[in-house]
């Protein structure tokens, strides 16, 4: 019998804590528009939901002053970006570099939630559909974020491989020879 | 010879992840009860599973197709579509439990592979022999409740094909007659797809650890700083007599990578990986390990060791009933 933990970056709090004062409407904006784009690019990421598609989840990155109201509304997403309290039908916490690991299939949900560098409360089964539907996505957010860009997107990228340097998060589908 | 590898896929990611990570075959299932993983958010339509098999086809791997649950009466027609189903997709065989399915497979799609599931709990050579006289089965699942040396034993007396699971979730009883899921949630994975379904699954954050409750009967309690307690009945950790424990084994996950040379001297054919309901992540990160070991076996070059552990459910391994060390 042997145990392993695998290290998740957290973001610094120099970095968090003046988050804690910024306005948080145009951050709910700017999620809201991303998360539509998504949603135009993976209508099966929506089907996949079943009958979670409508439920209310509550991401908690335990690391920054601020949780994240997802509705997946059946394909119409809403994102609203609040400060420490939001009531939904499950709430998911642990560092954002889990949220984003997850999303971008570096790190496994399972392994993460026993782990405890995830916690699930509330609606288990909508926390899992939600979980299953993103890893089946095959989400790349960096691509998502250069398509909304324009002209921008390519300094973007390399903004983006630079913190992912920096600060070990995964803001893009590793390359899957590296990955695993 | 190379011993094949059986990797599971809940997803079509999976599938993708699963065949480009080096996997022999792939098994997944319909997103319906006819298979004992019936998560939310997992598995596959018709169309996805036709698109699965293609890929997997164009990769040089196969894809057995899950039907491993006991139909409910009156319903069967579900169970027998989803047979129908797989070989429309081109699946390579289809995994069944149940007699009466086996019969009706046989009967009506004889050219369909017919693999007998770990749900039917077929534990000798005169139960595997008569499945394969009495439904043409050409591959048992044995379950995880045998050593190496039973293992032998079965495969010395019968021509049928065995697999065996070497990692993920252990089940530690009879699978296809617990009926612990069903006792505290009134599902089961023998009839619904589901061992402790999510629906009936919370767990609380107290002041000073974390609660796993199932139908609402508290099975595990952990302090800050342990692993996560796992949802069923069989892996709970329970108070009584003045003592507290593990009514079976602590949770921990199989991983028999280093009996791989036992198991390809017992006859084994076929190594399954346990886990569709895990991620993409997981599955290609396994496939990967496993190819290698098995591609090491065939070489005569020794099993590279694993660091499969943070993977596993409870963080921690054993090598299970292959090596019968549990109280």
């Amino acid at each position: 019998m042997n145990e392993t933990h695998v290290s998740i970056p957290e973001v610094p709090p120099l970095l968090a804590r003046p988050m804690a004062l910024a306005p948080l409407a145009p951050l709910s904006l700017s999620l809201n528009t991303f998360a539509r784009a998504v949603a135009r690019n993976h209508p099966g990421l929506f089907r996949r939901l079943g009958e979670h598609a409508h439920a209310k989840f509550v991401l908690d990155p335990t690391d920054l002053p601020f949780v994240i109201l997802l509705e997946p509304r059946g394909g119409a997403p809403k994102v609203t970006v609040r400060r420490r309290s939001a009531q939904g039908d499950a709430r998911i916490a642990g560092p954002l570099a889990a949220f984003l690991g997850l999303v971008h299939g570096a790190y496994d949900g399972d392994a993460l939630f026993f782990s405890r560098d995830l916690v699930i409360e509330g609606d288990t089964a909508a926390a899992l559909a939600l979980r299953n539907a993103i890893d089946d996505a095959e989400l790349d957010f960096a691509e998502e974020a250069a398509r909304l860009s324009g002209p921008f997107a390519a300094p973007l990228r390399r903004i983006i491989t630079l913190t992912e340097r920096r600060m070990g998060i995964c803001l893009s589908r590793p390359p899957e020879e590296l990955a695993w | 010879m190379v011993m094949e590898i059986v990797c599971p896929a809940g997803t079509p990611a999976a599938l993708r992840a699963a065949v480009k990570a080096g996997a022999h075959t792939v098994y997944c299932g319909f997103a319906d009860e006819t298979n004992a993983r019936n998560f939310p958010g997992l598995n596959f339509s018709r169309e996805e599973m036709q698109e699965g098999v293609r890929f997997a086809h164009a990769h040089g791997a196969k894809v057995l197709v899950a039907i491993n649950t006991y139909p409910r009466a009156g319903a069967e027609e579900i169970w027998r579509q989803a047979v129908a189903d797989s070989e429309t997709a081109g699946a390579d065989a289809v995994i069944l439990a149940d007699p009466g399915l086996l019969d009706y497979a046989a009967r009506n799609h004889p050219d369909l592979r017919r693999h007998l599931s770990v749900q039917a709990a077929a534990a000798n050579a005169d139960i595997i022999n008569f499945y394969a006289r009495a439904f043409g089965v050409k591959r048992v699942v044995l379950p995880r409740v045998l050593s190496v040396p039973e293992i032998a034993a079965i495969n010395a007396e019968t021509d049928v094909e065995t697999e065996v699971f070497v990692f993920g979730g252990l089940c530690v009883m009879a699978e296809g007659r617990c009926s612990l899921s069903s006792y505290a949630t009134g599902k089961s994975p023998n009839m619904n797809g589901v061992c402790s379904p999510a629906s009936h699954v919370e767990y609380r954050e107290t002041g000073d650890g974390l609660d796993a409750r199932l139908g609402g009967y508290t099975i595990h309690r952990v302090g800050r700083d342990e692993p996560a307690p796992y949802p069923t009945l069989c892996k709970g950790c329970f108070t009584a007599g003045g003592k507290t424990g593990h009514l079976f084994e602590d949770p921990v996950s199989l991983n028999a990578e280093q009996l791989i040379p036992q198991l390809a001297k017992a006859g084994v054919t076929a190594l399954k990986i346990e886990g569709r309901q895990r991620s993409r992540s997981y599955v290609a990160q396994v496939v990967r390990n496993f190819r290698a070991a098995v591609d090491a076996q065939a070489a005569g070059q020794p099993i590279p060791q694993g660091m499969l552990a943070s993977l596993s459910e409870g963080q921690a391994t054993t090598t299970g009933a292959y090596k019968k060390t549990w109280r």
